[in-house]
């Protein structure tokens, strides 16, 4: 159940912010879409979640045409640089959202949806938060329920558009960490997109270049530190060293 | 001592007795008389003209036509404040505009346009005379008129609201898997309930208490097509000022009770109301 | 492997966004404003030229149709005018100062909205008649508002009067002290740093707030015909006349005088917005 992305296209109005982009990736795969702002990568990364429509080009995921797939259907757990959280449910209530929507016939009863919320807000270290508003939470505290939300439909693949990036450092490290064991233990295909070079390396099984609506590189962290391709991605890599 | 950016004592006592002394003269005092005038001989005989069958008709057709009109324009308002909100197209400063012309538009005007298409005369009126359907003189004509001095109360209350919500909160119950009604229900809704309300109050408001318009459009056909209103104007002209302040009276009660809620509504929940609040 | 692009063109254009929901609101919104503005405006916008370019000119230049004009567009620019001295004071008074009763005033402000124009219309004209409260003192000194075009003046302040101050009161409130206590420390008096430093910034507000309150007085109808006395050529406005010319079954007349009002009330917008994007294109 590989990703393949083939030749994405698309264009704002005179202003192209992705222009050709192709790569794949196994199943399972951690890939981050590291680059500047403007680069592409945050419209790449809703293009797979189902929330724009690119120009041209093709997708293929779950042995499925995934463009042609509605957004609704995708089962692509999708985690907001602002969160996004519904702000007037509670924490347990907004996990448990994805669960709520579904038809009759594949909603689980009302019990396995607070079980699985337990299960979730434990997962993500938020035992007994259940009840609270979004409003009450720290930023950390929020981006792990938008997570916990994204986890409960069971996604296929696991879609974050700059997650802690409104987080302080030490926090942002924290999660950093937890990340990357949670992607160990669950194993779902994960596109993670950032601007920051070192949370990218950090976590990531592949990494993406971006710059400009185009992949300069794509490989393992270590190939893309080791011999960086363009003098672009050169740069890019040691102001942030 | 004074701080260098404070009023004298002097000026802010002038100010204060100018404001007190131009709102009550100018708000206050008319809004006094109007009670005063109607408990003139006694609340008996208020009461006695309130239930005189031409004002309970009065009464019954403004609670008829407010009816009609505020749910039409309550979904009209949040349609037409869903789509400027979620989506991006060309236009939408033009639909912007027609939304804001009832508030530029003088109220005859506005009943003068409906008489022009299907009264007599009008572009439609030998085809209704012809299947014996009377809209003006009647209360399709009616509720026509109140529903567009009245339709952009609920889609101005929402719409910069919304706009400023922006889409992401929906957009994740999207990916969550949630389909249009689900979202709207379930996510916007719980989020603009308050200014929904506060639209609702003011488009209420205005159309039981719309004069012009209506008055255009109705015919003052006694005990069948005057609005509490247009009944006011009725006893007025007919020396009665008895009763035409006491239907008067209902009607400053409502407006009463509109500016209780909507001071209400601005002081609690002033944050969820309107990001720009325009009149 | 290359597969056919999945949103053609013609896709985007019926679904410019993920959200659904894009088809149905448009329609509704559409036909709504259809039904309910776009066509009765249609009716409004054609009828005159029944009468031929001439007929209009020579129907909207009939003497009592200009004196009506005049009555109210020059009522309600005199209206507009009292509201923008006093409505600035009473602004200003209800955001920077505290005193007992303040939240009543400030809520009694709405009341020409919240209020129908019927009310408003006879109690105004039962305040300032000969006997009343009002207009008994009044005719001591001479002064008759009943019955006069003062009257249609004084029912045109008391509808315009919020507009001023509620477009004020956000302003002033946003206002940090910062500049007027600048102005201080450099030097100026508090009326000198009042007519130069907040006078300026209150400008554009004070115009809006005042082209807004004159809009929606020049249409008013409600609480001036019973204060107004009505007498063609002295004191009878020119939504009155549109009336009488409908009940006459001059639908021609009517509607080039309604149209006339029309082509005004959008050239006021048209104007507050002109003006209000040259602001912010200064800024």
């Amino acid at each position: 159940m590989s990703l393949v992305v083939d030749s994405i296209t698309k264009n704002f109005g005179a202003y192209g912010a992705l222009k050709g982009v192709s790569f794949t990736a196994p199943q399972g795969a951690f890939v981050t879409l590291l680059g500047p702002s403007g680069s592409g990568k945050t419209t790449l990364l809703r293009i797979l979640g189902g929330l724009e429509f690119p120009d041209s080009g093709a997708v293929r995921f779950a042995d499925l045409n995934w463009l042609g797939v509605p957004a609704r259907q995708r089962r692509a757990g999708f985690v907001f640089q602002q969160y996004a959280l519904f702000r007037h449910m509670t924490v347990a209530k907004n996990i448990a959202f994805g669960l709520s929507v579904r038809p009759r016939r594949e909603r689980p009863s009302r019990g396995d949806i607070r079980k699985r919320v337990e299960e979730l807000l434990s997962l993500v270290q938020l035992e007994g938060l259940g009840d609270r508003y979004p409003s009450q939470l720290s930023g950390g505290q929020r981006q792990r329920v938008a997570l916990a939300r994204a986890l409960a439909i069971e996604p296929r693949m696991l879609l974050l558009d700059e997650p802690f990036g409104a987080l302080d450092a030490k926090v942002r490290k924290d999660l950093r960490g937890w990340l990357r064991q949670l992607h160990e233990r669950m194993g779902i295909t994960t596109i993670f997109v950032t601007h920051d070079q070192e949370e990218a390396f950090a976590l990531a099984d592949l990494v993406a270049v971006m710059n400009a609506g185009q992949i300069e590189q794509y490989g393992p962290p270590e190939d893309v530190r080791r011999a960086p391709k363009t003098p672009f991605i050169r740069d890019f890599i040691e102001t942030r060293a | 001592m004074r701080k260098p950016a404070d009023d004298s004592l002097f000026m802010r006592a002038l100010l204060i007795a100018v404001t007190v002394g131009y709102i009550g003269l100018f708000l206050f005092l008319p809004l006094l008389t109007v009670f005063t005038n109607a408990l003139a001989n006694g609340i008996s005989a208020a009461l006695d003209a309130l239930g005189e069958p031409d004002s309970i008709s009065a009464i019954k057709l403004t609670l008829l036509t407010a009816a009609i009109a505020v749910p039409l324009n309550l979904v009209f308002g949040v349609s037409a404040a869903w789509l400027v909100s979620k989506y991006d197209f060309r236009g939408k400063s033009v639909l912007l505009s027609l939304i804001d012309l009832p508030f530029s538009v003088s109220p005859v005007v506005s009943g003068l346009v409906y008489v022009l298409m299907f009264g007599m005369q009008g572009w439609l009126g030998p085809w209704l005379r012809d299947h014996d359907i009377k809209i003006i003189f009647a209360l399709p004509g009616i509720v026509l008129a109140t529903i567009f001095v009245t339709f952009p109360f609920v889609a101005r209350e929402l719409i910069p609201l919304m706009t400023d919500q922006g889409r992401d909160e929906e957009e994740a119950a999207v990916t969550l898997g949630a389909s249009g009604f689900q979202t709207f229900l379930r996510v916007t809704l719980p989020n603009i309930k308050w200014a929904l309300l506060y639209g609702v109050l003011l488009c209420n408001a205005r159309a039981m208490g719309e004069f012009g318009a209506v008055s255009v459009v109705s015919g003052h056909i006694r005990g069948l097509t005057n609005t509490m209103p247009l009944h006011v104007e009725v006893l007025y002209n007919d020396y009665q000022y008895v009763g035409a302040f006491a239907v008067a009276s209902l009607l400053a009660l409502l407006a009463i009770v509109t500016l209780i809620l909507k001071s209400l509504l601005e002081w609690r929940y002033a944050g969820e109301i309107a990001a720009v609040h325009r009149h | 492997m290359r597969s056919v692009a999945i949103s053609s063109p013609f896709a985007r254009l019926r679904n410019p966004s993920v959200l659904p929901g894009f088809g149905l609101t448009l329609g509704f919104t559409l036909f709504y404003l259809s039904a309910i503005v776009l066509l009765p405006l249609a009716a409004l916008l054609l009828k005159p030229w029944a009468l031929g370019w001439s007929g209009f000119v020579a129907a909207i230049t009939d003497e009592r149709v200009m004196a009506a004009l005049k009555l109210s567009f020059g009522g309600a620019a005199i209206a507009a005018i009292v509201n923008a001295v006093f409505g600035t004071l009473v602004a200003w008074t209800l955001v920077r100062y505290r005193f007992p009763g303040k939240r009543f005033v400030d809520a009694l402000v709405d009341l020409p909205f919240a209020l129908p124009t019927a009310v408003a219309g006879i109690a105004l004209s039962a305040l300032y008649a000969q006997n009343g409260w009002l207009g008994e003192p009044l005719s001591l000194f001479g002064i008759k508002v009943a019955y006069t075009p003062a009257g249609v003046i004084v029912a045109l302040i008391f509808i315009g009067l919020p507009f001023v101050v509620r477009t004020l009161q956000p302003v002033i409130a946003d206002m940090s002290e910062d500049a007027e206590e600048a102005a201080a420390t450099l030097g100026a008096t508090r009326f000198q740093t009042l007519r130069r430093v907040v006078l300026p910034s209150l400008a554009p507000a004070l115009v809006t707030g005042t082209g807004l309150a004159f809009a929606r007085a020049v249409g008013e109808y409600g609480s001036v015909i019973f204060i107004a006395g009505n007498l063609p050529m002295k004191s009878e406005i020119a939504p009155l006349l549109i009336i009488i010319k409908l009940q006459q079954y001059d639908y021609e007349g009517a509607a080039a005088i309604g149209l006339v009002m029309l082509a005004a009330s959008f050239c006021i917008i048209l104007l507050l917005n002109l003006f209000q994007s040259l602001l912010s294109a200064r800024r």
